[in-house]
């Protein structure tokens, strides 16, 4: 197990080089001198030749990429065009916003996907499976966007039950925040339950006609035992994986929503850092968007081990 | 939301049927779910006239090949202009004369639809030919060279994957800019991993095969052994997950033109744009929403159940493995 750590960490490394490499080559895709580009349209002559200087791109480009990943490193990603303050320091206080939601949104998605996924298997063809099988095909058909305006139009419009945006940190108003939680938990999360509900019903249904179940029927044990106790515990280990996974689709999907439900985010100061062609702010959230997804997924990986006995980790794989 | 749905790790009894379940006899229905894993399937099976009546997803082919016919027809079809201005009928809810109603500059929502499924199909249909291409390319090579160009070829691949793939699509779109091929180039990137990892595990497979030894012992170049003997026998996977690939494409595409950060200039119509501008009269005028949004759904479902379908007749077997395998 610790040898695998060790391999998974090791090869972690020349993916994560690359990433940053790719994210570095980001800004020598814009048309135009790198140093304009980053300071933006006011920049003085003098400031961008200072910049070119700072950079070094007189500089071969590996030397430039080694200088940028130094900095990167250290956290120092730059200034900000349009904020006018450090890059790091705008993330880190968008980060919770984005965390709370996508949080929120994970866990809504398993809530709601677990028991849906269960009773589907358990009664499979079945009137409620057929239901939740094509409410769980719309549910990836339709982008977020069009859900979340769909979501304001029916609960913020016509029923005023929901504000159709806005943010209060929970610190100042737990109730308002969570009101303002529901809509967007719901947007964000509702891709993700079609996802788990169909790998949940899919392991439940492989795993309900395997020999220890039927051990188990032969014991005289009652349904929820052995559909929640037997059955539904091997059945979350595949989900853990597609969770994982779907961080990548969280930190994706809360660019969207933050947008449409004017949340100060993560998301919403990358698409705001897009618009406005502010390069340092671009690099700095595609790139930690990068590097949490690899941690994250590292963390399942190590944990799918540790959870499922029947898993090692030789060299085999 | 679409890296989760298109990396899944379908298993046995994953072929949702909702179609047939709720359309056919119960019977049909449970025989086609309980597809078992290891059914012996021929993989040069034809499709009969038969399976395509038995099969009711093929319904969702013919919706595609309307909008398909519709986007290309355009000018012929949709009934008025997609980019006149006419101040005197602006936001009206749908009439006879504009089933959809019109937008806020008074253009008919259905003409810009008919003339947005053109953008949205080609964009879609376009970066993952791209992006299926220098994958596929990307894999084979991986698979039958093995060794450090397969290890070099493993890592640009994780690397990409690490990336939220519509944030990266975001990103590279907005670096190169507006345009149609901007767009076509960042949605192909995203897009790379997918088949190189697919037809690496194919040709891992197809490699070890008799025929293609034979093949090298008859001194046949490399080249033509990968062009001719490995990858026809890797299409049929390829196809499925092109397919389904073109709907998650499509819904990034809308993506990317609904936060307005890349792809065609306005006043054309893209259906990503077209809800944007709605949603600026989301109070008053709901309705307008409604055209492109069901208009994306349609397109996307389709894909999907199109895509399901093809994976359940060319290949159950392959298909599933490799894309469960991650290699």
């Amino acid at each position: 197990m610790a040898s695998y750590i060790v391999r998974r960490l090791i090869f972690i490394v020349p993916v994560a080089l690359l990433v940053s490499f790719i994210v570095f080559m980001l800004i020598h895709l814009v048309p135009g001198d790198p140093a304009a580009v980053l300071l933006g349209e006011d920049a003085t002559p003098q400031n961008i030749a200072a910049l070119r200087k700072e950079l070094g791109l007189d500089q071969p480009l590996l030397t430039q990429y080694v200088l940028w990943l130094g900095q990167a490193i250290h956290g120092n990603f730059g200034r900000s065009i349009q904020l006018q303050q450090p890059v790091f320091e705008a993330i880190l206080q968008r980060a919770p916003v984005t965390i709370e939601l996508g949080i929120a949104s994970l866990l809504f998605s398993i809530v709601i996907a677990i028991p849906l996924g269960v009773v589907s298997a358990t009664r499979a063809n079945g009137r409620l499976d057929t239901t939740v099988n094509v409410t769980s095909l719309l549910g990836t058909a339709i982008p977020g966007f069009v859900l979340g305006l769909g979501l304001i139009v029916v609960f913020a419009v016509f029923i005023r039950l929901f504000p159709p945006g806005g943010y209060v940190p929970f610190s100042e108003d737990p109730a308002a925040n969570l009101r303002d939680l529901i809509l967007p938990m719901i947007t964000l999360g509702t891709g993700a339950v079609a996802v788990n509900l169909r790998q949940v019903r899919a392991s439940m249904i492989e795993i309900l006609s395997q020999d220890y179940i039927r051990t188990a029927w032969a014991k005289g044990l009652h349904k929820p035992r052995v559909y929640y106790i037997h059955a539904l515990r091997n059945a979350l280990l595949p989900l853990l994986t597609i969770v994982g996974l779907q961080v990548g689709a969280i930190l994706g999907g809360a660019v969207i929503v933050e947008t449409i439900f004017q949340w100060p985010g993560l998301g919403a100061l990358a698409v705001s850092s897009l618009l406005s062609k502010d390069y340092p702010v671009i690099q700095a959230t595609v790139l930690l968007s990068a590097l949490s997804y690899m941690f994250v997924n590292l963390l399942v990986d190590v944990g799918y081990g540790l959870l499922d006995p029947r898993i090692s980790y030789g060299k085999g794989r | 939301m679409a890296r989760d749905a298109e990396t899944r790790t379908p298993r046995s009894g994953d072929s949702l049927l909702p179609f047939d379940a709720s359309l056919a006899p119960a019977g049909a229905a449970g025989g086609a779910l309980a597809l078992p894993m290891d059914q012996e399937f021929a993989p040069r099976e034809r499709f009969s006239l038969g399976d395509l009546l038995r099969d009711r997803r093929w319904f969702c082919g013919v919706i595609l090949l309307l909008i398909f016919l519709a986007a290309v027809l355009a000018p012929l079809v949709a009934p008025y202009s997609p980019t006149e201005y006419h101040p005197a009928i602006v936001a009206q809810a749908p009439t006879r004369a504009h089933l959809l109603g019109t937008d806020e500059l008074g253009r008919d929502i259905l003409s810009r639809i008919i003339y947005g499924a053109r953008v949205s199909l080609a964009v879609g249909i376009a970066a993952i030919l791209l992006g299926g291409v220098v994958g596929i390319f990307l894999g084979t090579i991986a698979g039958y060279a093995r060794g450090w160009v397969d290890q070099v070829v493993t890592i640009i691949v994780d690397a990409i994957l690490s990336f939220p793939s519509i944030i990266l699509a975001l990103a590279i779109a907005a670096v190169l800019g507006r345009g149609v091929t901007n767009l076509v180039v960042a949605l192909a990137f995203v897009r790379i991993p997918i088949y190189a990892r697919l037809a690496r595990g194919q040709a891992l497979q197809v490699r070890s095969l008799d025929y293609i030894t034979a093949a090298h012992a008859s001194g046949t170049r490399t080249w033509r052994i990968l062009l001719r003997h490995v990858l026809p026998n890797i299409f049929s996977p390829l196809l499925v997950q092109g397919t389904l690939s073109v709907s998650f494409a499509i819904l990034d595409e809308s993506v990317v033109s609904f936060l307005g950060v890349g792809g065609v200039e306005p006043p054309d119509p893209e259906w990503g744009g077209m809800i944007t501008a709605a949603q600026s009269y989301i109070f008053s005028d709901p309705w307008m929403l409604v055209g492109p949004a069901v208009a994306i759904i349609i397109t996307v479902l389709c894909l999907n159940l199109v895509g399901d379908a093809l994976r359940d007749r060319l290949d159950p077997r392959t298909a599933r493995a490799a894309a469960s395998r991650g290699v």
